[in-house]
């Protein structure tokens, strides 16, 4: 097909110029595919930052919290069990382990240095719960806690973030969406004015099949004339596009959504697909345009 | 009578054929029971009063109109059961001057005299000697970068008619070639039609210019059919 959208951009010169130039129809392919490609820009930077959210968030979140259980030495065994027994009856915890003194050691090492005397310091013990995807209820489960193990203090700061990644994964999506509305709207303009085109051309139409031109020869000429002008607006347009993510001021702050609109790395290039999907709509969407109405021209 | 030049057709075959056609645009029959046989390289003039269905049969034998009772065969083929690329390809295979000489406006008209050339891919280069040629034939070499709507009645005749010969095809139809022209540029395009017709082209001619038939009747055996009154007749006697 790519082969083909070549062999029409080439061209023979001659085909092309049996269609007179003249026709808004042409103006308006032009200046709708160079606004369509402008906005596919956004809505495609809108759509990878949305992605680099939603990525960076999800790493953090990990499914894992953590419950700190401070209490006087002799009940710290008793509360770490009850603790633990909570959680096993707790819906949406997938597993709950308690953390071996070697293991908080080594979490404090880089602080306090090799030789630190755990048993005699009032270390809180730390229970790492691993949830469901589905998740726990994180009210419900503090205030069991608060019942049975007063010492047990649950930290789940990292949880507030999942709807905020299932909102950047949805705007990644709702980015996609509008590139295929746009694609579409580009099509379904694109087959108005090819309709147009052709409507106006019935004569040149008539004589060229009184010479002896198949449908596809005729079609050939409008769909060349439709692809490179599809082409050249998205081109302009993405250029522009492309131009004004670059310009928007960037700032440091992590995380900062309007800030993080643009693009990165190797995604500058990502935007060099949007004219050529926009030519090969031209050319489809023209064809099919072209046929049927040559069809309907008996 | 050279026979070369014929590749697909055999001397004598029927290239075009009528059988019980008829055609009637809306209300009644302007047409009926029409039976013809063209051969190759036969020369046929058509007569009759105007408004008798002269350029009607003619658009049947190119299959610009379709027959509403009976049948047309192109090179063998009904024209009611061809796809429109058969129709194409036909066409690509028949020269045809139409009654209103219809041009591509915004192409100059050495363009629009190769267009039969530029459609069948065979591009403007491959005849563009005989393209010189055949616009000096009919004089219009000074023009040739004129566009069609700056032409003349006469201009476009002649124009038409390179066109429909720039191919080398096996049938040539002229609806009233030389309806506004001088005596003497008739006799010029008579004298290429006689040439193509010589070389083996079936050529049909709609005309109402008694002298032209005369004229050709001198140098070639044609035959001359009228349609009179719905009816297709033979008239040779009376020329
Ligand atoms: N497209 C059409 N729709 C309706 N009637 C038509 C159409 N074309 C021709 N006619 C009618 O059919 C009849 C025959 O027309 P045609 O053009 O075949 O005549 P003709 O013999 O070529 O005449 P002329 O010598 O004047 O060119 C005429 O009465 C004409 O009015
Ligand atoms: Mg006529």
């Amino acid at each position: 097909m790519v082969g083909q959208i070549f062999d029409i951009l080439k061209g023979d010169s001659q085909a092309d110029r049996v269609v007179p130039k003249r026709g808004h129809s042409v103006r308006l392919t032009l200046f709708t595919s160079g606004a369509m490609a402008f906005l596919a820009v956004f809505a495609l930077a809108m759509s990878l930052a949305a992605g680099r959210l939603a990525d960076r968030w999800s790493d953090a979140l990990a499914r894992s919290s953590t419950i700190r259980i401070s209490a006087p030495a002799g009940e710290m065994e008793a509360q770490t069990w009850a603790v633990l027994e909570v959680l096993e009856q707790t819906p949406g915890v997938e597993s709950a382990r308690a953390m071996t003194d070697a293991e908080q050691r080594d979490l404090l090492e880089p602080w306090f240095g090799p030789d630190l005397p755990l048993e005699d310091l009032p270390i809180p013990r730390l229970v790492e719960v691993i949830e469901t995807a589905a998740g726990y209820d994180g009210e419900g489960l503090r205030q069991r806690l608060a019942a049975e193990a007063p010492g047990a203090i649950l930290d789940d700061h990292t949880r507030w973030r999942r709807p905020l990644v299932r909102a950047a994964g949805r705007l990644r999506a709702l980015g996609f969406v509008s590139i295929g509305l746009i694609l579409a709207s580009t099509a379904a303009m694109i087959t108005l004015a090819a309709g147009a085109a052709l409507a106006a051309n019935v004569k040149v139409i008539r004589v060229l099949r009184l010479v002896g031109a198949r449908d596809t020869y005729i079609a050939r000429a409008f769909v060349r004339r439709f692809s490179i002008r599809a082409l050249t607006g998205a081109a302009v347009g993405t250029a522009f596009g492309t131009i004004a993510i670059a310009a928007l001021p960037r700032a440091q702050e992590e995380g900062a959504f309007l800030t993080g609109l643009g693009f990165s790395g190797f995604e500058w290039a990502m935007p060099l697909v949007i004219p050529i999907l926009a030519a090969v709509t031209a050319f489809w969407a023209t064809r099919a345009a072209a046929l049927r109405t040559l069809r309907r021209l008996q | 009578m050279r026979h070369d030049g014929l590749s697909l057709l055999d001397w004598g075959c029927v290239v075009i054929e009528l059988k019980q056609a008829a055609y009637g645009y809306g209300g009644g029959a302007l047409l009926e029971g029409m039976d013809l046989q063209l051969t190759q390289g036969s020369f046929y003039f058509l007569t009759g009063p105007s408004g008798a269905g002269k350029t009607t049969l003619l658009r049947l034998c190119y299959a610009d109109l379709l027959p509403t009772g009976g049948s047309v065969e192109i090179f063998g083929k009904k024209s009611t059961d061809m796809t429109r690329d058969g129709v194409a390809a036909a066409r690509q295979r028949m020269g045809v001057v139409h009654q209103d000489c219809e041009f591509l406006d915004h192409l100059p008209l050495e363009e629009n005299i190769a267009l039969p050339l530029t459609v069948a891919g065979r591009g403007m280069a491959a005849g563009n000697g005989d393209l010189a040629e055949l616009m000096g034939w009919v004089g219009l070499t000074a023009r040739k970068n004129a566009l069609p709507p700056e032409l003349s009645g006469g201009e476009r005749q002649r124009a038409a008619l390179a066109r429909a010969v720039i191919t080398d095809p096996d049938v040539i139809i002229a609806d009233e070639p030389t309806g506004n022209i001088d005596w003497e540029m008739s006799q010029r395009l008579l004298q290429l039609l006689v040439e193509l017709n010589r070389m083996g082209k079936t050529i049909l001619v709609a005309t109402h210019d008694l002298s032209l038939i005369r004229a050709a009747k001198s140098q070639i055996s044609a035959r001359v059919l009228r349609i009179a009154g719905g009816q297709l007749q033979s008239a040779g006697s009376e020329l």
